[in-house]
């Protein structure tokens, strides 16, 4: 989509097509002959894996709706009739569920991947921002799909999610109401999430085109973080990117069927195997494990309002990320001391997500007891509390400060310069050992 | 001033009113997108069959002492809890403790009615429905987040902002109550 084209029509009709809908040529340039870094690494192939699982999800979506009805009175019973009575219908929907874990993995994945190798720096302000806009995006379509089968935990994960957005005083009850369609979730809830939810993937898959057209204007950023100087720094993505993606898609496929084939419910609540029951809650009620983390953010917080509007921040910080990194380094491969944050950063996203799993005044470890019999040590309200406070430094101090004070390691004068230092360095531990 | 305005606009064409053409045309396309725009946001709205719904009466006789009956109106529980003599004096003795949302008991309930104390079960934190007996002041305590209430449905530890919401009920005789 940049760059000169090197496209050459060999026969007479994509010499005719050419001319007139140039498809092919887009193709080739963004998809063959496109320059790639040539020393992006495994985890550069999230992406092309990310844009396998929308797929998958486009396609099973489709065929569950064929034989999914939205209501109340049906919806659990359609979701049965699935399992039980549609030709591979329990295959498409433990694809469906469990690639929806999947998706989100992946794109975690993909997100880490960025922070660490500063992909949100100038000049991929734009792109990073549209990955946030698929996040939100897929995090909305998620929590929507959750609802349909119409178990327990999606009836009563509607409704706490939803009551979350009634925290805003003054119009939060006009909003509740307006999303439910009534006065507490109910039928029209149900039937307003299905059409979102079949909407919301193809939103999705318009802003990744936006994305990659976003990536294919500034050029992928890669483990060095310095861009292509030359020639020499890049190799054509097909047959090198190709061939490395699809290798990875192969792995991510294995682990794919291992929870479809042998754990489809691992990742699940047994709880959503009950029929929704309006006026009995579970007694612990979780989220899926994808949204442990904000879970434990909203918990944090002893006040409705506060607990909503922080959960919300701890995505909304996402998106100006690009401007709160002050350091002139991309790659934290030349950043030590950004390194030892990073790691920090992800172990306590971790942290937040085991405690968004736990009861609130669950004791972590427990040092003794006070003379009423409470007892003393570290509950998970406090470590989501220590845990949050270090999410939003990790992005509001450490980020801008850092890039301030830090000394950063020498960065190579190129792409090819650093492979050559790493290679070199490698040998050299090799002799020393 | 005038001069000015007469130098720079060709002749025959008045400014003001091609200005007020241009307002005119951009506040009848304001209006035009509005009225197309409002129906779409407003078709979320509860539809009139739902609201239609919105009262039922309900027979006490079925609520034994220290008992409590949980009913489904508008899509969400009601608790009608019968509440027991030491359930109503803990509920007035703790009137004057420190209340997050203060609340006399004699408001929480019709009056000379004190025994029957009607409130939309759904935790006032994030919706859940909070159970009786658990929590540290012998009323609900919702599971989800861990919020207590007292006998009065009063919220006295946890998250919830509010006490138990009350719905709009009367008394249709001493045995029937109408709810909405």
């Amino acid at each position: 989509m940049s760059g000169h084209s090197t496209y050459e029509p060999k026969t007479g009709f994509t010499r005719w097509l050419d001319s007139r809908l140039p498809i092919i040529r887009l193709g080739y340039d963004s998809f063959v002959d496109y320059p790639t870094p040539k020393n992006l690494n495994y985890w550069y192939t999230f992406g092309g894996i990310l844009s396998l699982c929308l797929m998958t999800q486009i396609i099973t979506g489709i065929i569950l709706a064929m034989h999914y009805v939205p209501h109340v009175d049906h919806a659990f019973n359609s979701v049965e009739h699935i399992m039980r009575d549609v030709n591979h219908g329990w295959l498409i929907r433990y694809v469906h569920a469990n690639g929806a874990s999947m998706f989100l993995f992946a794109v975690y994945m993909h997100m880490f991947r960025g922070l660490y190798y500063g992909s949100y720096k100038a000049p991929r302000e734009v792109l990073w921002i549209l990955g946030c806009v698929i996040y939100l995006l897929m995090m909305a379509t998620a929590f929507m799909g959750y609802v349909l089968p119409w178990g327990q935990m999606s009836f009563h994960g509607a409704v706490v999610i939803t009551n979350l957005l009634g925290a805003f005083p003054v119009v939060g009850e006009s909003i509740t109401t307006w999303l439910w369609g009534g006065f507490a979730v109910d039928n029209p809830t149900l039937n307003r999430f299905f059409s979102l939810h079949f909407l919301m993937p193809f939103m999705i898959a318009g802003v990744v085109i936006l994305h990659v057209w976003a990536l294919h204007v500034t050029g992928q950023n890669n483990p060095s973080g310095i861009d292509p100087k030359s020639k020499e720094d890049t190799v054509p993505f097909t047959p090198y990117a190709t061939v490395k993606d699809g290798f990875a898609m192969v792995l991510f496929l294995i682990l794919f069927s291992v929870f479809v084939f042998f754990q489809p419910n691992a990742l699940g609540h047994a709880d959503n195997y009950i029929p929704a029951n309006p006026l009995v809650t579970p007694a612990h009620i979780v989220p899926e494990w994808y949204f442990l983390p904000f879970y434990a953010i909203l918990r944090a917080v002893p006040d409705k309002l506060g607990g909503a509007l922080l959960m919300f921040g701890a995505i909304g910080v996402l998106f100006v990320l690009p401007w709160l990194d002050t350091s002139k380094v991309k790659s934290l491969r030349y950043r030590p001391t950004a390194r030892v944050f990073f790691f920090l950063f992800v172990l306590t996203c971790l942290i937040l997500g085991w405690c968004g799993g736990e009861l609130p005044d669950k004791m972590v470890f427990q040092v003794g007891a006070t003379a009423a019999g409470d007892p003393i040590g570290l509950n998970f309200v406090w470590l989501s509390r220590i845990a949050s406070a270090y999410y939003f430094a990790y992005f509001l101090i450490v980020m801008p400060v850092l890039g301030l004070v830090e000394t950063p390691d020498a960065v190579p004068d190129s792409i090819t310069a650093s492979i050559l230092d790493h290679s070199a360095e490698k040998k050299g531990l090799a002799h020393a050992g | 001033m005038a001069d000015t305005v007469g130098e720079i606009t060709p002749a025959g064409e008045d400014p003001s009113r091609r200005d007020f053409i241009h307002v005119a045309t951009m506040a009848a396309a304001v209006g035009a997108v509005g009225s197309v725009v409002w129906p779409l946001v407003n078709q979320m709205n509860p539809s009139g069959d739902m609201l239609a719904m919105a009262s039922l009466e309900f027979d006490l006789s079925k609520v034994a002492d220290g008992s409590e009956v949980t009913i489904k109106w508008r899509g969400k529980p009601v608790f009608v809890r019968k509440r027991t003599p030491a359930e109503i004096a803990q509920a007035k003795a703790d009137d004057n403790a420190d209340l997050k949302d203060p609340a006399k008991d004699a408001d929480r309930h019709k009056p000379g009615k004190a025994e029957w104390l009607i409130l939309i079960g759904s935790c006032t934190h994030l919706g859940c429905v909070p159970t009786f007996g658990g929590g540290d002041w012998g009323g609900w305590f919702c599971p989800c987040h861990g919020s207590h209430y007292d006998t009065a449905g009063r919220i006295r530890k946890g998250p919830a902002p509010t006490n138990l919401a009350l719905p709009e009920y009367a008394f249709l005789s001493d045995t029937k109550v109408k709810i909405g």
